[in-house]
């Protein structure tokens, strides 16, 4: 029983290639039905999602299957098998339960520590159980996955602090103000980098939301998106009183908001903090507005530095990360093993070995006057009596049969072996 | 009893490592240890004090008994506004403060010197705590007030370490800072109006400029311009923060430098 991983993913092919290999919708239940129909498989889950593509198989030989994933997934998407060739991976055994660990925990996501990888890992993973598609080995191997994952996400800061710009400047938000909802908000102009950091800020919580545009029209149109009011540009400064957060990404070439603007509006404001972004280059904010009390201004810039040490540090938190993975990876693997016939067919014998040692002792002990050629009769029967005993169980567990993991656990179970060398 | 008071200051003691440990590499199984030696410390500084009421004794009369039920009183507030808010950071702030008086309490003199027959009245047990508990508001603010400085120096100068990520929003540290002033307040306006019918009950003048007066009226006096510049000119975040940190060092001067120092019948020693 052997782990194959097949896939592909951002590193190894452009969205092209992704796109055209991904299981979607029906495709996902049709593509797992005809995969497990390739003789060398004997349990497997599909995950696919914008960034990779991998089924996850338990098979009998790798290095057959190889050769038939690689035509199924040509033949499945009708695609040339040559243009695979570059952009597919294979693992097997500790490399393949390596990779699916790493890949739950998201150490090999595009953005290191994403959350996002471990639901569809679980969600892949149960729609291949509820159609019955994995085996022992398989589930045994995904619910370790999910664990791992959950043991990375507490004991590193793998997934703490934002890596992206509009993030960051969310992050920042709630560590001036409190509660966001009784927050009064304003965009100033507009843009992409702008737009989604005001969608973050509306999940967080913001309701009060004003658009300002040099143009009424865009302001208003851009208003009603984040059910809104438009405020006219020549209006805003007066509007800024009431105002405690500011998005800025202007087009305009020089500053719209001086420091002695800002004076007069703290002032009005009795102080109540203010905080503003300046996402525009050039910048449309007096930098020296920062200088005054209660007054937080970041540029695009912070922002980028902020987004850069939070990776940096994500980084560093993936090597700790790789290193409870390792550690995983041995406590599996020993259990897989534990699960292999030969192991459990030494401590078979060993246990019968065991028994008919202690009893022909007790009974020698008992019996006087036997002779040795007696004494090596009565060794003879029990010797053959147990060996006859232990003789179809010995063959069943040799026979390379389809619920031979079944087997091995029961006969664990019935002799009552092996229940100290650790199954985790 | 001594026992009970020297198990409480070591695990005062043991909260305020755990506290500044926290502070450089904090997680949040520190906190939680923190939190629960601190709970220990309190719980045997409670039975403490109640076996001395229980006793009959108001155990307020010596500056080794003031100053310890001003930790108490410290720790007390500090749980309840754990409760209430979740700033678990915040004992790494004021524990320290707790183990400090406490050390401050178990070198002070012992002794208890009977209270002249002339105090002896309920008039002790409401004045002593109406004022302590006061005073251990202020303390608090002014604890969350350094964590406010703390914050606001990341945010201002964009250094935003772990300790940022660590540390409560801006908003919120200035709100519970303003709550606390404005708990302590009251209590320290009613301790004054207690202290001064106390005073006319027994010697027959509400006020006689005794110098304990005189500083409460200065610490009266400036917690209610921390509350007046807020209300009016807006003076909140920072400069609120620091008013209040300087408000808590009068309030320490009044308990220590006034007793220590300066003679007055509020003086445990005459």
């Amino acid at each position: 029983m052997r782990v194959l991983v097949t896939g592909l993913n951002h590193k190894t092919a452009p969205v092209e290639v992704r796109e055209k290999l991904a299981f979607d919708g029906p495709g996902l239940e049709e593509g797992l039905n005809s995969f497990l129909q390739l003789p060398e498989v004997k349990g497997a889950m599909i995950l696919s999602t914008c960034n990779r593509v991998e089924i996850y198989a338990h098979v009998s030989n790798p290095e057959r299957a190889v050769d038939s994933v690689k035509a199924f997934l040509s033949e499945f998407h009708s695609i040339d098998p040559g243009a695979l060739e570059n952009s597919l991976y294979f693992y097997t055994d500790r490399d393949a339960i390596r990779h699916v660990f790493r890949v739950a925990s998201s150490l090999d996501s595009m953005v290191v520590g994403e959350p996002q990888i471990l639901g569809q890992s679980k969600d892949a993973f149960e729609f291949a159980l509820t159609k019955g598609a994995t085996g022992i080995l398989l589930n045994r191997l995904l619910k370790k996955a999910i664990t791992v994952a959950k043991r990375v996400r507490t004991e590193t800061r793998i997934a703490e602090n934002a890596v992206s710009i509009s993030y960051a400047a969310v992050e920042l938000t709630k560590k001036i103000f409190t509660d966001l909802s009784e927050k009064r908000f304003m965009l100033l102009g507009a843009g992409e980098m702008a737009e989604l950091a005001v969608r973050h800020l509306i999940k967080s919580g913001v309701t009060d939301v004003s658009v300002v545009n040099r143009t009424y029209e865009r302001g208003v149109e851009l208003a009603r998106e984040f059910c809104g009011r438009a405020v006219r540009f020549e209006d805003f400064i007066k509007e800024l009183v009431n105002t405690d957060i500011i998005i800025c990404s202007t087009g305009a070439p020089s500053y719209i908001l001086h420091k002695s603007d800002m004076q007069m509006i703290m002032k009005g404001r009795k102080n109540r903090a203010v905080f503003i972004i300046d996402i525009s280059v050039p910048r449309n904010i007096d930098p020296d507005i920062n200088q005054l009390d209660n007054v937080y201004l970041y540029d695009v810039d912070d922002l980028q530095g902020i987004v850069d040490s939070n990776i940096m540090g994500r980084e560093k938190e993936a090597e700790r990360a790789e290193g409870i993975i390792e550690e995983e990876l041995e406590k599996f693997l020993k259990w897989q093993t534990s699960l292999d016939s030969v192991p459990t067919i030494v401590a078979l014998r060993n246990r019968a070995e065991e028994i008919k040692q202690a009893e022909l002792e007790k009974l020698m002990n008992r019996l006087e006057g036997v002779d040795e050629k007696q004494r090596k009769a009565i060794e003879y029967t029990v010797s053959a009596v147990v060996n006859k005993l232990i003789h179809p169980p010995t063959v069943a567990l040799k026979e390379d049969s389809e619920d031979r993991d079944v087997q091995i656990a029961m006969i664990k179970r019935l002799y009552g072996i092996g229940e100290n060398n650790g199954s985790q | 009893m001594v026992i009970l008071f020297e198990l409480a200051l070591t695990f005062y003691f043991a909260a305020t490592i755990v506290g500044v440990v926290e502070l450089f590499r904090g997680s949040r199984a520190t906190t939680r240890i923190m939190l629960v030696l601190a709970a220990i410390g309190f719980i045997l500084h409670t039975i403490n004090i109640v076996l001395s009421l229980l006793s009959g004794h108001i155990p307020v009369t010596n500056m080794h008994e003031a100053s310890s039920f001003f930790s108490w009183c410290i720790v007390l507030l500090f749980f309840y506004v754990e409760y209430r808010y979740k700033i678990g950071l915040l004992g790494s702030f004021i524990m320290p403060v707790v183990f400090i008086l406490m050390l401050s309490s178990s070198i002070l003199p012992r002794e208890i010197t009977p209270v002249s027959p002339m105090l002896k009245s309920y008039w002790l047990g409401i004045h002593t705590a109406l004022a302590f508990l006061g005073d251990a508001a202020f303390a608090l603010a002014a604890g969350i007030g350094v964590m406010y400085l703390v914050q606001e120096h990341f945010v201002k100068t964009k250094r935003l370490g772990s300790l940022f990520q660590r540390l409560p929003s801006l908003q919120i540290l200035d709100e519970v800072s303003y709550k606390l002033i404005t708990l302590g307040f009251p209590l320290l306006t009613l301790a004054i109006i207690t202290g001064a019918l106390w005073a006319e009950s027994a010697w027959g003048s509400y006020w006689r400029w005794d110098p304990k007066e005189v500083w409460s009226l200065i610490t009266w006096f400036i917690y209610a311009l921390v509350l007046h510049v807020r209300l009016t000119a807006g003076w909140r975040g920072k400069k609120a923060a620091i008013l209040s940190i300087l408000g808590f060092s009068v309030v320490l001067f009044t308990f220590f430098g006034v007793n220590l120092l300066l003679k007055g019948v509020h003086s445990f020693v005459r």
